[in-house]
């Protein structure tokens, strides 16, 4: 038996399917992974995502401390609650986890959000305790929240109608933007691609809130789901496609550093361009009918071989899509828009198309 | 759960075997097709293929993984369901009749004593769980 979270009995009591997950017992699904994918692209789904690990950073030297220790620079935050998406490196540049940091908002104007993933919480909170060493800074992680992520086109409605004095707050929210409600603080981001919210709160009120949900016609979506919508939505999954043997600028990541500010890993990263990036991260679609999976071969013609890093079959597509990390070709060669890829023995075509596969809702190829 | 049809015989690896004259028709179970989850894809065996029991002949995919098919008796591939192409998801709607996947003409009979009965599957099912 594994750590359980707020929401577990609502889970059995909805007969999902659990699985071990980082040491969580977790739902895969629980009635059908395309339902629930196809509910999130079309109106409106919600993931139990209280594994994961919840930061809060206060003290005098906070800002600093983040610039050093991210990629992306927080002082780009100009708002109350603005989110950024960031990798925190090791000096090596390889990539130590992905994350979202929140801003300070009104009602809590000295504490910073740290959301890190669930598998890699004790290596990070480490991590971080260790580089606060020279910095006044407190690091506190809150076990008692529980968080629900609500995602798809009628979420922030669906919310909205069962919370009205929640709903003027959520309301303005920016993409990427969080603001407190009491004990509670919602956030207008997400892991699928769609508009939405994840909604931090007790753990003690999840249950109830889950189950006003549910009344409200949210459709419950397990880990499944959350796969299927994130790879289609060209969001990487640590662990899969970046590694601490990846840096950002072999991930697809490149986008998120900020190279305008000191931090760990900089210096590694900087030497690395010099000497040419030598992989990069593409998407795959399948030409024919299957299914991508993580570690297959992948032939470039003319180039080399590499690796998918993570597949799986898009219900949106109706097409297998995948990341693959691929040799990059030499400058002035034309790009390389066909690979094979090798799916149990035999190899099969694919194009090589650039991330997200899905938006709003639909197909982008 | 869909009752195991009783006229028919069953593999402790999940596949139902209809028998008519010398023709084995032969499909995955309800438990299988559930404990797979949504199918996207289905690979069959080919025409004129010659498979002895217990080999590989074909294999599911649901989002989350493979799972190969094996042959329940030896003999020759006479049929394949090419509907299960376009329409995996028939697997999961009807998996003993729609969902049919191959025919086998059968070479040895012999071979059918070790299929078990709709019954013993049942119990083997149950056994497998606990």
């Amino acid at each position: 038996m594994g750590l359980q979270t707020a929401l577990y009995a609502e889970h059995l009591a909805l007969k999902a399917r659990i699985v071990d997950f980082g040491g969580w017992d977790m739902p895969v699904q629980y009635s059908s992974v395309l339902e629930e994918h196809h509910a999130v692209r079309r109106s409106a789904g919600m993931f139990d995502v209280s594994h994961m690990t919840f930061l809060e950073l206060e003290g005098p030297d906070a800002e600093p401390y983040l610039r050093n220790l991210l990629a992306n620079d927080v002082s780009r935050l100009k708002t109350p609650g603005k989110a950024l998406y960031s990798a925190m490196l090791k000096e090596d540049g390889g990539i130590m986890d992905d994350l979202i940091v929140y801003a300070p908002t009104l009602a809590n104007p000295g504490r910073w959000r740290v959301i890190v993933n669930c598998g890699t919480r004790a290596k990070d909170i480490a991590w971080m305790q260790a580089r606060a060493a020279s910095f006044r800074v407190t690091l506190k992680e809150r076990e008692d929240l529980a968080m629900i992520a609500v995602q798809g086109p009628e979420a922030r409605a669906k919310v909205a109608a069962l919370k009205p004095a929640l709903a003027e707050l959520a309301n303005g929210l920016d993409v990427f933007q969080g603001v407190e409600a009491g004990e509670w603080f919602v956030a207008r981001t997400g892991y699928t691609g769609e508009d939405g919210l994840e909604i931090l709160l007790p753990g003690s009120e999840a249950p109830a809130f889950w189950r006003e949900l549910l009344s409200a016609g949210v459709m419950a979506c397990g880990l499944g789901a959350r796969d299927t919508l994130r790879l289609e939505a060209g969001m990487n999954l640590y662990g899969n496609d970046m590694t601490e043997a990846t840096t950002p600028l072999v991930s697809n990541m490149a986008w998120t550093l900020a190279w305008d500010h000191d931090f760990i890993g900089k210096a590694a990263l900087e030497a690395e361009k010099a000497a040419g990036v030598k992989t990069r991260l593409v998407g795959l679609i399948l030409e024919g009918k299957g299914v991508l999976r993580a570690h297959m071969r992948v032939l470039v013609p003319g180039v080399g071989e590499g690796e998918t890093t993570s597949g799986t079959f898009s219900p949106t597509l109706e097409k297998a899509i995948a990341l693959a990390r691929i040799p990059v070709s030499d400058a002035g060669a034309p790009a390389v828009e066909q690979v094979q890829v090798e799916i149990r023995g035999k190899v099969f075509d694919a194009r090589v198309v650039r991330p997200p596969f899905a938006r709003n809702g639909k197909a982008l190829f | 759960m869909r009752a195991t049809p009783a006229e028919r015989k069953y593999a402790t690896s999940h596949e139902w075997v209809l028998i008519e004259d010398d023709i084995a028709i032969v499909g995955i179970t309800d438990h299988a097709q559930d404990a797979l989850g949504d199918l996207v894809f289905v690979e069959l065996p080919d025409v004129g293929d010659v498979v002895a029991a217990h080999d590989e002949a074909g294999v599911v995919e649901s989002v989350k993984a493979a799972s190969d098919i094996f042959a329940p008796l030896s003999g020759e591939i006479v049929a394949i369901n090419e509907a299960l192409v376009d329409s995996p998801e028939i697997v999961n709607s009807d998996p003993y009749h729609d969902g049919w996947m191959y025919k086998i003409r059968f070479s040895d009979i012999a071979e059918l004593d070790e299929l078990l009965s709709a019954e013993d599957y049942d119990a083997h099912v149950e056994a497998e769980e606990h």
